[in-house]
């Protein structure tokens, strides 16, 4: 399997902070991956350098490298806004753009740069829609508000309006935390859907939810990268004692 | 114990006394001018007030129309300089700024909204009138622009500081560039907040006389070269106001009733805006 993104020997220091402590690690391509540990460990934050949200924050500092297909993010003269439109993000709380459109959310990627092919746009927010299962749902209200949606529905309508610009790769920060258990199932289904076409890393809380969604988890631990693997052995048969005593609930 | 509740209800009437006289001390000088002026100033808002340029001395009749078209002019042309200058400043501070140099922007606005008018008009007079020869309309403007930037960046700045981090967030994801992001999510979200900054700092300006003394100077005439003096109706009532003609002492009645009704106005405006974006 090849490797979509690959850490090496990863840093982030906010402030003083030492919050992500030399992680390195191999993301498969067009497989699930997931990160687990408890609150604090790290975890949001190797997601978000993944995609260099940590740019806008003066105090970040990021050291090592994140290689992108072959070439690293991180590099001198590369625009953060081009890693930006191949590695997607969704986010924990749904956040439509609350003055847009059902539709306008789909196809916000294009029309907030500035170029949207009317005849395309419509094309791309009908396939987008129905990747999420959510076309049925809401193909007779596009013009409506997308605050009208259920939190469920607006998580999905977040996704559709990430995988319309085409990424090649989805981040997902708990995706399910703010939803509840029906709509958690609809997310889990859709992910597994999504890795077909694209590389998906999620951090999550839900240990079970790991368990369903991933190929692969990465146990983070205090900033630092205890244990990697396939999904299946990590929960079965983990090398470390910390992650056995994670995964069964002696503490975190 | 029966002491103690009775002394306490003392306690809460005297307070309750005390925060009304307080309210009434507020309220009764607002009360007091908007009658008076309404009493001296309404016999003479007329057709002829809003359609006629002030009459010569002796003649009886005339209005301001000339002033309010000067005071249009100048508060649309100080809009054009000052709404741009204080929206682009706001979103430097509230979405790139260092630190640094934002706290030294910031301290710098703060402290020009501060500065006396009169000595914004002198900074006018001398940057503009002086080496541009004489008194202008253009003069009047920048001398109100300099008044309605700080307003608008502040407000502007606080308004987008309130728009939640996640919208930010979602726009950047999708690979939208900073700058646009920052127009069209950030600034589009606060856009109510925003009116209400902008509603209020023309009210402000609307009604700003002294920087206006030696820039715009005043017209009895119409003017439309906006490098000529220029008539406003601050200015106008200014004038009359202190003239010794029982006459144009009516008009400047007239006219501190319209300009304070157009305030009122706005600020109601302003207000309306601000409730919308709250509900």
């Amino acid at each position: 399997m090849t490797t979509k993104v690959k850490l090496e020997n990863l840093n982030v220091h906010f402030g003083n902070t030492h919050a992500v402590k030399d992680v390195s690690i191999d993301f498969p391509e067009n497989s699930v991956t997931a990160i687990i540990g408890p609150s604090g460990c790290g975890k949001s934050t190797v997601l978000r350098s993944i995609n260099r949200m940590h740019d806008l924050a003066p105090s970040a500092r990021v050291t090592g490298k994140i290689i992108l297909d072959d070439a690293d993010i991180y590099d001198k003269g590369v625009d953060p806004v081009s890693i930006r439109r191949r590695v997607g993000m969704v986010f924990q709380k749904p956040n439509p753009f609350p003055a847009m459109s059902i539709y306008d959310n789909v196809i916000a990627g294009y029309k907030l740069n500035g170029k949207v092919n009317r005849s395309e746009a419509d094309g791309i927010v009908e396939s987008s829609l129905k990747r999420v299962a959510l076309w049925d749902e809401v193909k007779d209200r596009l013009k409506t508000s997308a605050m009208e949606l259920s939190g469920g529905q607006q998580q999905r309508l977040c996704i559709a309006r990430t995988i319309a610009v085409k990424p090649e790769v989805i981040l997902m920060d708990e995706p399910a935390s703010a939803l509840d258990p029906l709509s958690t199932l609809k997310i889990e289904e859709l992910i597994e859907e999504l890795k077909e076409k694209y590389t998906i890393i999620i951090v999550t809380h839900n240990m079970q939810q790991a368990a369903r969604v991933s190929d692969f988890t990465a146990f983070f631990y205090l900033g630092e990268l205890v244990e990697c693997g396939e999904t299946r052995k990590i929960f079965t048969t983990p090398d470390k004692k910390q992650t056995e005593d994670y995964i069964t609930g002696r503490f975190g | 114990m029966m002491r103690s509740v009775a002394l306490r209800k003392t306690k809460n009437l005297l307070m309750t006394a005390l925060m009304v006289a307080a309210t009434l001390t507020v309220l009764v000088p607002l009360a007091l001018i908007f009658v008076h002026i309404v009493k001296m100033g309404l016999s003479s808002v007329n057709l002829d007030f809003f359609t006629q340029i002030p009459k010569p001395t002796g003649e009886t009749g005339g209005g301001m129309a000339n002033g309010m078209a000067g005071s249009a002019v100048m508060i649309a042309m100080a809009s054009a300089i000052g709404i741009p200058i204080g929206i682009f400043g706001a979103i430097y501070l509230a979405e790139y700024g260092g630190s640094r140099i934002s706290t030294v922007i910031r301290f710098a606005a703060d402290v020009l909204s501060g500065i006396p008018s009169i000595i914004t008009g002198m900074v006018a007079y001398s940057l503009l009138v002086v080496p541009m020869k004489g008194f202008s309309a253009l003069a009047g403007s920048v001398a109100l622009a300099l008044i309605m930037i700080p307003i608008v960046l502040r407000t502007t700045e606080e308004q987008l500081k309130m728009v939640p981090g996640t919208l930010r967030e979602a726009s950047l994801a999708l690979g939208v560039p900073l700058w646009r992001t920052s127009l069209k999510v950030t600034l589009r979200s606060a856009l109510t907040g925003v009116m209400t900054g902008i509603l209020l700092s023309i009210a402000r300006v609307a009604g700003e006389t002294a920087p206006l003394l030696f820039t715009a100077l005043g017209n009895q005439f119409w003017s439309s070269k906006l490098t000529e003096p220029m008539a406003a109706m601050p200015l106008q009532i200014f004038n009359f106001a202190i003239s010794p003609y029982e006459d144009w002492h009516r008009l400047a009645w007239a006219g501190a009733l319209v300009l304070v009704t157009v305030m009122f106005t706005l600020s109601l405006a302003a207000r309306y805006f601000g409730r919308t974006r709250e509900r």
